[in-house]
């Protein structure tokens, strides 16, 4: 471990910048995004800098820590703010700030029309600075702020245009899905807290030994819950969908290469926890496995091209999960996976928005059609990213996904066959959901609505999409090769060494092109002709129906969470008004009701007030003489 | 003769007097029949006294008398002041304290 002392600018310079953009308010209207991108790129190159001094430094010596200021100290128990940066988190901060750089430069052009393109980009800088304290953090407390922060830079940026109510009403679900899984990381953070008595990495990490695996079961549940809110994971997956309500390029940066893989950053960061409770890391597998066939059925039926892409996301995540839950063989390719995912997939959702401007916005594939000869640029690249998504060798998503099948089948037991032929027949379908994708778009005949003109977007914004394709062909191979990103993060991960195999590595290369090519083929089959409807077919199976109704995913949450909710805030809100608010009413009415009657009694004449008292002492009288006879 | 035939013209002292009080209007007429009832309180201490064989009941005869003579020199002072500032002197009248 050694000490830096320039961490903190990694983080600080596009804090500043938020900062500045946020507060300066008009007056930057003029040079903000340039500031926002130049602090961007800025804090990349710091990461690179960082990159360069870790590999130069031996194994043990390659973390780095800051210790910026003593945050909580309570009797014994002691938090600091600090900054880890290990083998694990540089790899993030290069994907956040690089991938970050190339979509400001890109928004730069995609966001010109946009009267408020200062706040698109101070909301930018706060997202780039909160997803870095997230990775950066060397503590679940630190890891928390970085992982609201990112939240609610989500939550701004999906209800940019939030004028129109949909918008707005998709950033609150975005929001409150979020916040159920939020509530799952907090809960990790006492169970910690409460049977270790210490949150930081380091610490959580000595004190598994002694800790009971029921507590370490109940914390990796409770961090799996909060993976689910953050990356989109079945049960809490519904609201990525509808995040697509914000403007493309934040789709790409923080709906696909960054902010929805910080549950796959966190379950790798809580290795320790999971690799001592088995049955946390089997849920782990699970969650990952529905998901990612469960992302990619939807995925078949979206007719607009960002929601396909995000029903995309939310699958391929669901290899990385399921990469994760598999233990020390799936850490590092679930996060060679991420990797290469943040490339080819924020390359491909900037090629949608290079569609969606050509096009005046339209999102349905359905009215495109023969684009690769308007916009050649934006066709290829996205052919790539398509290629690298389907893991056509030697495209990038060849080696992560191969690798990630691979250690399914070689996991062991039963459920090794199983998950491997999840992972494959997971393939296939995004075979046949992202060729469908590149048919209505760039092949077929034009679709268009009447005054459409489609263009090649400017070079600032093909650029970052060309730097992406090129990721997108050789982050596979380079991450591949030598087993170079595996040996990097080996010293984070407890291996157990060699594996049986089951399959060889090339017959599960093979069984997996063999899929892609099945699910090419039907694709082809399907949307390969000149007359594709303009408007989706209403005459479709029950299956098509349910598939397109997203696995009715709204319905089930509306019928049994949001219902049942609603149902519970009335009762409640009776029971305040009749219980609580009633006997507080009724003691009030009490007494006003009693003091008007004896009011009455008042009424200024001598005469009855000596009857009263004559009455009075007669009463008196009567009762002593009751009593005392 | 018996004692208790004391005790009896006594209740019926009061009983006027306290009839009286509730009764009638006129402020002269309700402060004599107050005086009514203190004295008929005396002739029951007096009787006691008389009957118990000690000179308790006498001794607290001769406070109420003291209390009787104040009380009167102060409600003949009210009574004279509120005639002459409503002319009236009766108790119905003076019932301001109500409003």
């Amino acid at each position: 471990m050694s000490i830096s002392t320039s961490l903190v600018y990694l983080i600080g310079l596009p804090f500043a910048g938020a900062a500045i953009l946020l507060l300066g308010g008009r007056r930057t209207d003029k040079w903000g995004h340039l500031l926002a991108t130049a602090l961007s790129a800025s804090s990349f190159a710091v990461g690179v800098y960082h990159l360069f001094q870790m590999v130069n430094r031996p194994v043990e010596m390659r973390p780095t820590s800051q210790k910026l200021f003593e945050w909580i100290s309570v009797g014994s128990f002691n938090v600091d703010a600090g900054l880890l940066l290990d083998q694990l988190s540089i790899c993030f901060v290069l994907l956040i700030t690089g991938v970050g750089t190339l979509i400001h430069i890109y928004s730069i052009a995609y966001m010109s029309e946009d009267r408020d393109r200062r706040r698109f980009f101070a909301y930018l800088n706060l997202f780039i600075a909160a997803m870095l304290l997230l990775v950066l953090g060397d503590s679940y407390l630190s890891l928390y702020v970085g992982w609201e922060g990112v939240g609610l830079a989500s939550y701004l940026l999906i209800g940019f245009w939030n004028q129109k109510p949909a918008y707005a009403t998709a950033s609150k679900k975005a929001f409150v899905m979020n916040r159920v899984g939020d509530m799952g990381l907090s809960l990790a953070i006492m169970i910690a807290f409460a049977t270790m008595g210490t949150v930081s990495f380091a610490g959580v990490a000595e004190q598994v030994d002694n800790t009971s695996e029921a507590a370490l079961t109940a914390m990796g549940i409770m961090l799996l819950v909060a993976a689910a809110g953050k990356s989109a994971q079945f049960p809490l997956q519904a609201w990525l969908g509808d995040a697509m309500a914000g403007p493309t390029p934040v789709s790409a940066l923080i709906h696909a290469a960054t902010m929805v893989t910080a549950g796959v950053y966190l379950i790798t960061r809580s290795n320790f926890v999971f690799d001592a409770a088995p049955t946390a890391q089997l849920l782990v597998v699970i969650v990952g496995a529905i998901t990612l066939i469960f992302g990619a059925l939807i995925g078949t039926a979206k007719d607009d091209i960002k929601k396909a892409l995000a029903a995309s996301t939310m699958s391929q995540i669901g290899y990385m999960i399921l990469a994760t839950g598999l233990g020390p063989i799936g850490y590092a390719f679930a996060i060679m996976h991420l990797i290469t995912h943040g490339f080819f997939k924020a390359g491909m959702f900037l090629g949608a928005g290079s569609v969606m401007h050509g096009m005046n916005d339209e999102v349905n594939m359905r009215k495109y059609g023969a684009l690769r000869h308007f916009m050649p640029i934006t066709f290829i690249t996205f052919g790539i990213g398509y290629l690298a998504i389907l893991g056509v060798p030697p495209f990038a998503g060849f080696y992560s996904k191969d690798m990630i099948i691979e250690s399914a089948f070689n996991s062991g037991g039963m459920q090794a066959i199983f998950l491997g032929s999840l992972t494959l027949i997971g393939a296939a379908i995004t075979a046949f959901y992202m060729t469908r994708v590149m048919i209505l778009t760039f092949a077929g005949t034009k679709r268009w609505d009447e005054g459409v003109e489609p263009h090649e977007s400017p070079w600032l914004m093909w650029f970052p999409m060309a730097v992406l394709a090129v990721g997108s062909v050789t982050s596979g191979y380079l991450l591949y090769h030598d087993k170079a990103l595996y040996k990097w993060l080996s010293p984070l991960f407890e291996d157990h060494g060699e594996h049986e195999e089951l399959l060889k590595p090339i017959v599960v290369s093979a069984l997996a092109l063999t899929m892609v090519a099945i699910g090419v083929s039907i694709a082809v089959y399907k949307y390969m002709r000149e007359n594709i409807e303009t408007v989706a077919p209403e005459n479709v199976s029950w299956l098509t129906k349910f598939v397109r109704k997203d696995l009715m995913q709204d319905q089930f949450n509306e019928k049994f969470f949001m219902r049942p909710g609603q149902l519970l805030t009335k009762a409640l809100v009776t029971t305040e008004d009749v219980v609580v608010d009633g006997s507080v009413r009724g003691v009030a009415r009490m007494a006003i009701g009693s003091g008007s009657g004896l009011r009455g009694l008042q009424n200024g004449f001598v005469r009855s007030y000596a009857a009263l008292i004559l009455v009075g002492a007669l009463t008196l009288i009567a009762a002593i003489w009751v009593v005392v006879s | 003769m018996d004692a208790s035939n004391y005790l009896y013209i006594s209740a019926l002292l009061f009983t006027i007097g306290a009839v009286g009080v509730v009764v009638r209007r006129n402020a002269i007429v309700v402060f004599m029949c107050i005086e009514l009832m203190l004295n008929a309180a005396n002739l029951s201490f007096v009787t006691f006294s008389r009957i118990n064989g000690n000179l308790d009941g006498q001794v607290m005869a001769f406070f109420t008398m003291v209390v009787a003579a104040c009380e009167v020199v102060v409600g003949l002072a009210i009574i004279v002041a509120i005639y002459r500032s409503r002319r009236s002197a009766s108790v119905d009248d003076a019932s301001l304290l109500k409003r």
